[in-house]
């Protein structure tokens, strides 16, 4: 029978009351991708005759370079966050005679506040700068508040970059000059081939959503290298379920295939990277594996044509392959001899490297066939006039479309780094690289490879009381002369960046401060800072050891960290860890810069970036940090902050950011320069800046022209565009490095043949020697091959690693309303072959063990409910689910779900703390040491990128099966279902 | 008009941003009625969606896909929910043939529930009265807003495009193309409802040939040896 059917008559639609309506735009932060965001705001009446404005309705921004008008679930659920009720309402201090960690706080005023900390830092700043550790979490503005540690004096700042993604970004810009996530982008209108590795549906957002279906709707390939096939993976035309740990074992063995075969873009190599440059061959000495070089320091490559060494520049005819004798005698070959001898070594012929994989042989080589294919037989032109950093004019664009994109699941191994290279040299070898269809550049990158910036590493100034640092605190080592050390080899920062234990650490190793400030090694600290960071939670290694730390006594009774400040805006974990809380606002209640000397909003086609602007009145006795910091930093006299009397240089952030200037014409914000507002990227500070910004749609975006597009590592018009505007020093040409000069002296240094400092420990030696190697190349994962060489190769035998929901990742911050219902618990998925063969089934609860002794809860601290204390291993219980789109020998879980009961805003008994479970809590943030062996962190040893996937767990039931209160009996919203054996 | 819409199945990554995007804009749409959330910050968080992404698998460990497939109302011509409504609140209006409820009207006996195998319906526990989606018919018709933005939210939304709306009944429009050029699917059309909505199937995999004439693999082994560079002037 048909329903009847209704005249719409009769029901008349009731469209919004829109009068009281407004539409303003902003950008997003609920995930680090800055979307844009159209605000529809809504005044309401109250009782008492007054307006309070309040969110009605987000969407993306259409037209902005990031999202184009889409937005993801987080982005939608911002509403809900900015009705938490987590939201920190007004500043705390821990009561006195309380332990810290109990997180019982008494109010304090803004004034008592920020005098106690002025007078606390004033102090440190004038005795013992580095005794402040300062370390920002999801942090937006690290422009800021890396000077603002400067000009505070202390070493000791970095964002989470070092648990994150810094081995993809240090790989990048040691090889290519820019680097996955942050600064480049697939060119997803182009691109006919995309290859995805480890990408476990983390960065970026909305851009890759909406690229992968441009991607299948041009009918291009998408190969997903991951041993998860959820999420982005579940469009992949291909599934290359790898083992963890091994995609550099893959990436060498298709470069073995590339290269056997001969094919490689030789005129790409030979022009825009070092292949044909020239490493001298005098094993034992100082010179040992650096390049030849003429007077002036040029790096040479071997003239066909003259048959003599000769620079890089039009007219020469350079050797590819060779071994020669240059006119003083010394042995050299082309560093693509030397890669070339590397990877054609059985050791990564797909044959050899299969098992190890789990990737069969003849898929290896068809993949890399296939790529080849569509990178020299699909190769497309446009026509597009553009003249190279030689001066030579070209009429079009030469496009090799295959694009790659890789993230966590290569950045968090202790073989990231070189793994990531590996995929670099893929790139550089088919000749695809910001070109049409390539991995393409995000301003202002391209930079010169590495960056020309150097850390701070002047141990008299660092200690010198009331004096900024000279040089940022973050760059990129060049040589073990710039490194972070003192006279004796010690360490000059508390997270031991830059030391020789992890010498290019360029984002800092935020997961080692607390550890390393308990232990006094390499020296105490009076005050840890930390913003917007979870390190009592989710953020660390070793979560329960963690939370020790931070309420450690020395034995006189003092705690070990003698302060500790948080500043949120909601109640994490980490807030009742806190002496002082200094609550911030929210995203939609301040001003923001995401700038252009940071990490902005560029897109390949354009240089954007974007800001944040108050429509929201707070109704919290609430500051925004930045507003924090510069008033901080006035009280402090800071001397890019307060002016020749002493007084303060800006009244705040909003002033600040219109006002600095870190070279003449060069500011925070690019759009609308000058004092008319007419100009882009360069021009004098605009009183009216922010106003230009806000009628602009919060973003601003320079459009590069055609001619500027592509191949900008040596495009003459961009260089000269990219050199006024400060990205970089000069318009000269950026060369890639397949062979990485930097890491051959480090080398060198281990084998204490380096012409400057050498390293003495043991340790160092052999880590130097072992892992830096100039050439990309592959080794075990450090904890891995640890976990089986002490514990016996079957003892462990799974990788357990985490995915990121789409829906909550970085947004796991207040625990959202709606985004909790899709995802308040997790479990623990395996393949589910592998689960039959183990007697296991799907909704069973189970034990998961790794290698590391337990840690003994603190009596009287916060403890994980289900953490056993009483066995020989770190242990938690979880539910088990059975999937088929999970590698053989590898077990994951959604990151981050569990809560520890009682933050957050939520219930006590809430399903977070109750089911869900941190994998956190069976890391260790140090490797198992062998014997004798000084501790290690557990981290890549290039860069101290935190190795969390290189955990190794075993899985058994419980025998009991009692599930824990408050497990919901069916799985969440975000349940993959069918995953039958 | 025979408004729904095209759900792309080759291009849903299972984000929930459709969910999320239908649950902010018919929390206060006059026409939802709300979708309210039972003790937000409790131990089990509950609610009203009108929008659930369901992911499943199919095939077996290592030829095994995973499928994304959003669950909404699929305003069916066959609307059962309708037909069984006791009290006359559940209509189908006859100009577009959009399904929605009257609150006034409705006393959440969940009769429509139970006839939806779509799982479409929602008892709003609070309020008592059934809730569903309404292809958010208070945005598509509203002129107050920019014609670009006459889309129901959880279109607009869609990062990865994988949701069209349109009007089925013209062979012209955007969906119908879709559906048309697609083999666009409905759910569970053997039951004879005849959803309006149709999902597009996932695209025969990208194929790429082997290049046409690769050396063999040890030319440049041979190569090394002797040390032959061809010549290419920079």
């Amino acid at each position: 029978m048909n329903p009847p059917l209704t005249d719409a008559a009769d029901h008349p639609v009731r469209f919004e009351d829109r009068s009281r309506q407004r539409v303003e735009h902003t950008t997003c932060y609920m995930c680090a991708c800055r979307c844009g965001l159209q605000v529809t705001l809504q005044d309401d009446e109250q009782p008492d005759g007054s307006i309070k404005t309040r969110l009605r309705f987000l969407q993306g921004t259409a037209g902005h370079p990031v999202n184009d008008g889409v937005l993801c679930a987080k982005g939608s659920a911002g509403i809900q966050k900015q009705l938490s009720p987590a939201k920190l309402t007004q500043p705390l201090i821990r009561r006195p005679g309380t332990e810290r960690g109990q997180g019982i706080f008494d109010p304090i005023s803004w004034d008592e506040a920020l005098d106690l900390l002025t007078g606390r830092l004033a102090r440190l700043r004038s005795s013992q700068p580095r005794q402040l550790a300062f370390f920002t979490g999801r942090d937006q503005m690290q422009a800021l508040t890396g000077l603002w540690a400067q000009q505070f004096g202390t070493p000791n700042w970095a964002a989470h970059g070092g648990f994150c993604s810094v081995n993809m970004a240090a790989a990048g810009l040691y090889s290519i000059g820019y680097s996955f996530w942050e600064f480049g982008a697939p060119d997803w209108d182009h691109a006919r081939y995309f290859m995805m590795w480890g990408v476990a549906e983390d960065h970026a957002s909305n851009p890759i959503k909406i690229g992968l279906e441009k991607l299948k709707r041009r009918g291009a390939k998408f190969v997903s290298v991951n041993p998860v096939r959820t999420g982005y993976s579940s469009l992949a035309d291909e599934w290359v379920p790898v083992r963890p740990g091994t995609d550099g074992l893959l990436a060498m063995a298709m470069a073995h295939v590339l290269l056997s075969r001969e094919l490689f873009d030789a005129e790409f190599l030979l022009r825009y990277t070092n292949a044909p440059w020239l490493v001298i061959e005098a094993p034992g000495t100082s010179r040992d594996g650096l390049f030849l070089r003429n007077a002036q320091g040029h790096p040479l490559l071997w003239d066909q044509q003259t048959q003599a060494p000769a620079i890089q520049a039009p007219g020469c005819a350079p050797a590819m392959f060779g071994r020669f004798t240059a006119p003083d005698g010394t042995a050299v070959v082309t560093a693509m001899t030397l890669m070339a001898e590397r990877a054609l070594a059985d050791e990564y012929a797909p044959a050899t490297v299969a098992s190890q994989c789990g990737v069969p042989a003849e898929q290896i080589e068809r993949l890399a066939l296939e790529m080849a294919q569509v990178a020299f037989e699909q190769t497309i032109t446009l026509p597009i006039r553009w003249t190279d950093a030689w001066g030579v004019e070209h009429d079009q664009v030469i496009g090799r479309p295959v694009a790659m994109y890789a993230m966590r699941g290569v950045s968090a191994h202790s073989n990231g780094f070189q793994t990531c290279r590996a995929l670099h040299l893929i790139q550089m070898l088919l000749g695809a690289l910001d070109g049409p269809g390539n991995f393409r550049a995000r301003a202002p990158f391209p930079k010169p490879v590495p960056p020309v910036q150097l850390p701070e590493n002047d141990a008299a100034r660092i200690d010198a009381p009331d004096t900024a640092c000279a040089r940022p605190l973050l760059g990129f080592p060049t040589r073990p002369e710039d490194l972070a050390i003192d006279l004796r080899g010690r360490p000059l920062r508390i997270d031991k960046a830059y030391s020789w234990e992890s010498p290019i650490a360029a984002h800092g190793l935020m997961h080692m401060v607390i550890r390393n400030a308990v232990e006094a090694d390499p020296y105490p600290i009076d005050t840890l800072m930390l913003f917007m960071a979870n390190m009592a939670w989710n953020s660390s290694m070793n979560t329960t050891g963690t939370q020790q730390m931070l309420v450690a006594r020395d034995p006189e009774g003092q705690y070990r960290i003698p302060f500790i400040v948080v500043c949120d805006a909601f109640d994490s974990e980490t807030v009742r860890y806190a002496d002082l809380v200094l609550p911030d606002t929210t995203y939609f209640e301040r001003f923001d810069a995401i700038s252009m000397l940071d990490r902005p909003i560029s897109e390949p086609d354009a240089a954007a970036d974007a800001i944040r602007h108050p429509l929201l009145k707070p109704d919290r006795d609430v500051r925004p940090w930045q507003d924090v910091l510069i008033d901080l930093a006035g009280r402090l006299k800071f001397p890019a902050f307060v002016d020749e009397q002493g007084a303060p240089r800006f009244a705040g952030y909003e002033d600040f950011i219109v006002r600095y200037e870190r070279a003449p014409g060069i500011g925070f914000l690019s759009g609308w320069r000058g004092k008319d507002g007419d100009q882009s990227l360069v021009g004098e500070p605009n009183p009216d800046q922010w106003q230009a910004y806000i009628r602009g749609k919060a973003f601003h975006a320079h459009h590069w022209p055609d001619s500027q597009k592509y191949m900008r590592f040596a495009n003459r018009e961009y260089l000269e565009v990219a050199a006024r505007a400060g990205f970089i020093g000069k318009a000269e040409p950026i060369i890639m490095q397949i062979y990485s000069e930097p890491l051959q002296k480090f080398r060198l240094a281990g084998q204490g043949l380096y012409d400057g400092p050498c390293p003495e420990r043991a340790e160092d030696r052999e880590r130097l020697v072992r892992y830096f190697d100039p050439l990309p190349m592959w080794y075990p994962p450090i904890e891995m091959a640890r976990t089986d060489e002490q514990m016996g190769a079957e003892a462990f035998p799974f990788h357990a690693i985490t995915q990121r929901p789409m829906v909550m990742y970085h947004s796991w911050d207040s625990q959202n309303a709606w985004l909790r219902q899709i995802v308040a618990q997790n479990a623990l998925y395996m393949n589910a072959q592998t689960a039959a063969d183990l007697n296991l089934a799907d909704g069973d609860w189970v034990l998961v063990e790794s290698m590391h002794a337990p840690v003994q809860p603190q009596p009287g601290t916060p403890d994980h409910a289900r953490m056993n204390t009483t066995e020989a291993h770190r242990r938690i219980r979880c539910q088990l689910r059975t999937m088929q789109g999970c590698e053989r020998n590898t077990v994951w879980t959604w990151n981050a779900i569990g809560k520890m009961a009682g933050t957050w805003g939520l219930a006590k008994t809430s399903a977070e703390a109750n089911a869900g479970f941190l994998l956190n809590h069976l890391i260790s943030e140090t490797l198992p040491a062998r014997p004798g062996e000084a501790s290690l962190t557990n981290s890549d040893p290039i860069t101290g990128q935190a190795a969390w996937y290189d955990l190794k767990v075993r899985v058994r039931k419980d025998p009991d099966q009692t599930p824990p209160p408050g497990a919901a009996a069916s799985g969440t919203l975000a349940s993959i279902e069918g995953g039958q054996a | 008009m025979k408004l729904g819409l095209a759900i792309d199945i080759d291009a849903c990554v299972g984000c929930h941003a459709c969910a999320t995007a239908c649950k902010e804009w018919n929390g206060e749409s006059l026409m939802a009625g709300g979708a309210p959330d039972y003790d937000p910050q409790g131990p089990v968080p509950a609610g009203v969606w009108f929008n659930r992404v369901r992911h499943f698998e199919a095939g077996d460990y290592p030829d095994n896909r995973t499928l994304n497939v959003p669950m909404s109302c699929m305003h069916c011509e066959q609307a059962e929910c309708v037909t069984v409504c006791p009290t006359g609140a559940s209509y189908k209006r006859a100009e577009d043939g959009i399904v929605l409820i009257d609150p006034e009207k409705c006393m959440g006996c969940n009769y429509c529930a139970w006839a939806c195998p779509y799982g479409a319906r929602e008892l709003d526990e609070q309020q008592g009265v059934m809730r569903k989606c309404t292809l958010c018919v208070d945005r598509i018709y509203d002129t107050a807003l920019p014609e670009a933005e006459r889309q129901p939210a959880c279109v607009l939304a869609c990062p990865s495009h994988a949701r069209h709306f349109g009007d089925y009944d013209n062979p012209a429009s955007h969906v119908s193309v879709l559906a048309r050029e697609r083999q666009g699917q409905s759910l569970l059309a053997s039951l004879g409802y005849k959803p309006v909505n149709q999902y597009l199937p996932p695209r025969a995999q990208a194929q790429i040939p082997q290049p046409k004439a690769p050396p063999a693999p040890d030319t440049l082994k041979k190569r090394l040896a002797s040390m032959v560079n061809t010549l290419i002037r920079l």
